[in-house]
């Protein structure tokens, strides 16, 4: 498969050449491939923020190199705004950036500095909103009336409504109840389902990485420690858990039937996968007593 | 690039200046400021300049500073001096067209220069050794006798406080906000004029919103651990007046008083 975003031996520092300069991120080279669902996972501090900001330039790196399609986005600096509509960043609790009078003109914000026609930008405001669950009727309302979850949405609609080849979302379910984060998080899905976009989520939550990520990241202190498919990443609980994180209560719980002496595979990460992994055992089992 | 701001200008140290009663310190600034006018003579000001560069060298603070704080008012000695140099009547020292140079405006110009500028590297002196908690703190207790006349007196610091912890948290608020509002394509330092300022609707709103939230929430965690005004309230930190704040006064006194009666001397050397 293409990639779509390529780093090469990207390394940042914050306030280089200071006496508490920081390296946050030390050389990392790795690649996203075009249309998967890529989940990125590290301990607090580890740099992810700072990874994703260097997505669309808003960061540029001290060394090293950033492609989006095979262009280096810093060999014209002048040219670095393109890049941000193809990379739509998301950032953590973007109700906060929500501005104009009506949510309409706010979601509308981004297609507008793109320069499209007002009948575009229009289009593409009604397609968003509907993407991200939002009612028309809630368009003409102010930001600033809706719920948390609605004000939310509409953040997320915001960077949607520029149609980004490539979608990354920092924690876009943090602080909100379990029906808010099933909502958005499968909206995204649905999202990234329906129009094939790739999509870059950034979550503490490794239940939702297992849910909807092809693959995962697991960055740990400035380095990619770990890139694999989710099934992979999953099955190597202790490493993980060495880096201060976790796994999913169900692969926890597989982990130890494992241990007890049932014969498991090692990398059952969602629900759906254990009731059928429970299934087959009791199939096999049943199968036994019979004979 | 926010981050570049530097906030205060608290310069950390341990020396006998920074450990001194902020109390005294402001006081004996005040007192520095009132004596520069007074003592306006050459003799006075060489002595009020060598005395701050004493105090200077003893809080070990780089002379070069005082460059930095006084870039901002830069153009305003510039224009005074300008003004004074070519419009003060008096004996020529040279005329070319209609501009006359005179010893009078030249006076000025140096009386005038030296004097702003140790004003501000004095009062910066202040700023430099007493963090902007202490100082507001010290402010306090000195205006404390006005709560008698009903100024609010405790409610001003507490203000001022707060004011002071909240701008690193507003800073870092802005850049959030300018990143995401960039995200979405908004063009902040590219531009003419207009359109810059038009571009900064999308940050100062939400900022507003936000610096409003966060008001709100401290009013009610403050009430949460019953913060119900001065009335009552002992302070963590209390301030004492020491020897060795006693003896700097005195030093200081000592010192202002010489430049106060300089402009005697300097009338008496028959100028």
């Amino acid at each position: 498969m293409a990639s779509v975003i390529k780093v090469e031996h990207l390394t940042y520092i914050y306030g280089e050449g200071m006496p508490d300069a920081t390296t946050a991120l030390d050389d990392i080279s790795f690649e996203i491939e075009k249309g998967e669902f890529l989940g990125v996972i590290g301990p607090t501090g580890c740099g992810k923020s700072t990874l994703i900001t260097h997505f669309n330039g808003l960061n540029r790196p001290t060394r090293g190199k950033l492609y989006i399609d095979g262009e280096d986005i810093w060999a014209d600096p002048k040219k670095i705004r393109q890049y941000r509509f193809k990379v739509g960043l998301v950032f953590q609790y973007p109700e906060y950036q929500l501005f104009e009078e009506t949510v309409r003109k706010d979601i509308g914000f981004g297609p507008r500095n793109m320069g499209l026609s007002d009948e575009e930008v229009d289009q593409r405001v009604v397609e968003a909103a509907r993407f991200c669950g939002l009612d028309e009727a809630v368009l003409e309302r102010s930001p600033f009336e809706l719920s948390g979850g609605q004000k939310r949405r509409a953040a997320i609609a915001g960077v949607i409504a520029m149609r980004p080849e490539v979608l990354v979302l920092d924690e876009p379910a943090a602080g909100l109840d379990p029906e808010g984060r099933e909502m958005i998080l499968s909206q995204v899905k649905r999202y990234h389902r329906e129009t094939g976009t790739t999509v870059v989520l950034v979550s503490h939550s490794m239940e939702d990485i297992a849910k909807y990520a092809d693959r995962v990241l697991v960055l740990q202190a400035g380095k990619v420690a770990m890139l694999d498919t989710t099934a992979n990443i999953f099955a190597r609980a202790e490493e993980l858990v060495s880096y201060g994180l976790s796994v999913p209560e169900v692969t926890k719980i597989f982990l130890q039937l494992r241990e007890m002496g049932l014969e498991i595979p090692v990398d059952v990460y969602t629900v759906k996968y254990a009731r059928d992994t429970i299934l087959n055992a009791l199939a096999r089992q049943g199968g036994g007593d019979r004979a | 690039m926010l981050r570049d701001i530097t906030i205060g200008q608290h310069f950390p140290g341990n020396s006998v200046i920074h450990r001194m009663d902020p109390r005294a310190k402001l006081l004996l600034t005040v007192a520095y400021i009132v004596i520069l006018f007074v003592g306006s003579n050459p003799i006075g000001l060489a002595l009020s300049a060598l005395f701050l560069i004493l105090a200077y060298g003893v809080a070990k603070i780089p002379l070069k500073l005082i460059g930095k704080s006084l870039r901002p008012i830069l153009p305003i000695i510039l224009f005074t001096a300008v003004l004074n140099l070519f419009f003060v009547p008096g004996d020529p020292i040279f005329t070319w067209w209609v501009i006359t140079v005179t010893w009078q405006g030249l006076y000025n110009v140096l009386v005038l220069s030296v004097r702003i500028v140790c004003l501000i590297a004095g009062t910066s002196l202040l700023t430099y050794t007493t963090s902007p908690i202490v100082l507001t703190d010290a402010l306090e207790r000195l205006l404390k006798p006005f709560a008698r006349l009903h100024l609010p007196v405790h409610e001003l610091a507490m203000m001022m406080t707060i004011a002071l912890r909240f701008i690193p948290t507003l800073i870092e608020e802005t850049d959030k906000i300018m990143s995401a509002q960039k995200a979405r394509g908004a063009e902040l330092d590219t531009g003419k004029l207009t359109d810059r300022i038009r571009a900064l609707i999308p940050v100062l709103i939400p900022l507003f919103i936000s610096a409003f939230r966060r008001a709100d929430e401290l009013a009610m965690a403050m009430e949460c651990r019953c913060y119900h005004g001065g009335e009552g309230r002992t302070r963590l930190r209390q301030l004492h007046l020491g020897g060795m704040d006693l003896v700097l006064v005195a030093v200081c006194a000592a010192v202002f008083t010489l430049i106060g009666c300089s402009g005697m001397l300097w009338g008496l050397m028959g100028l």
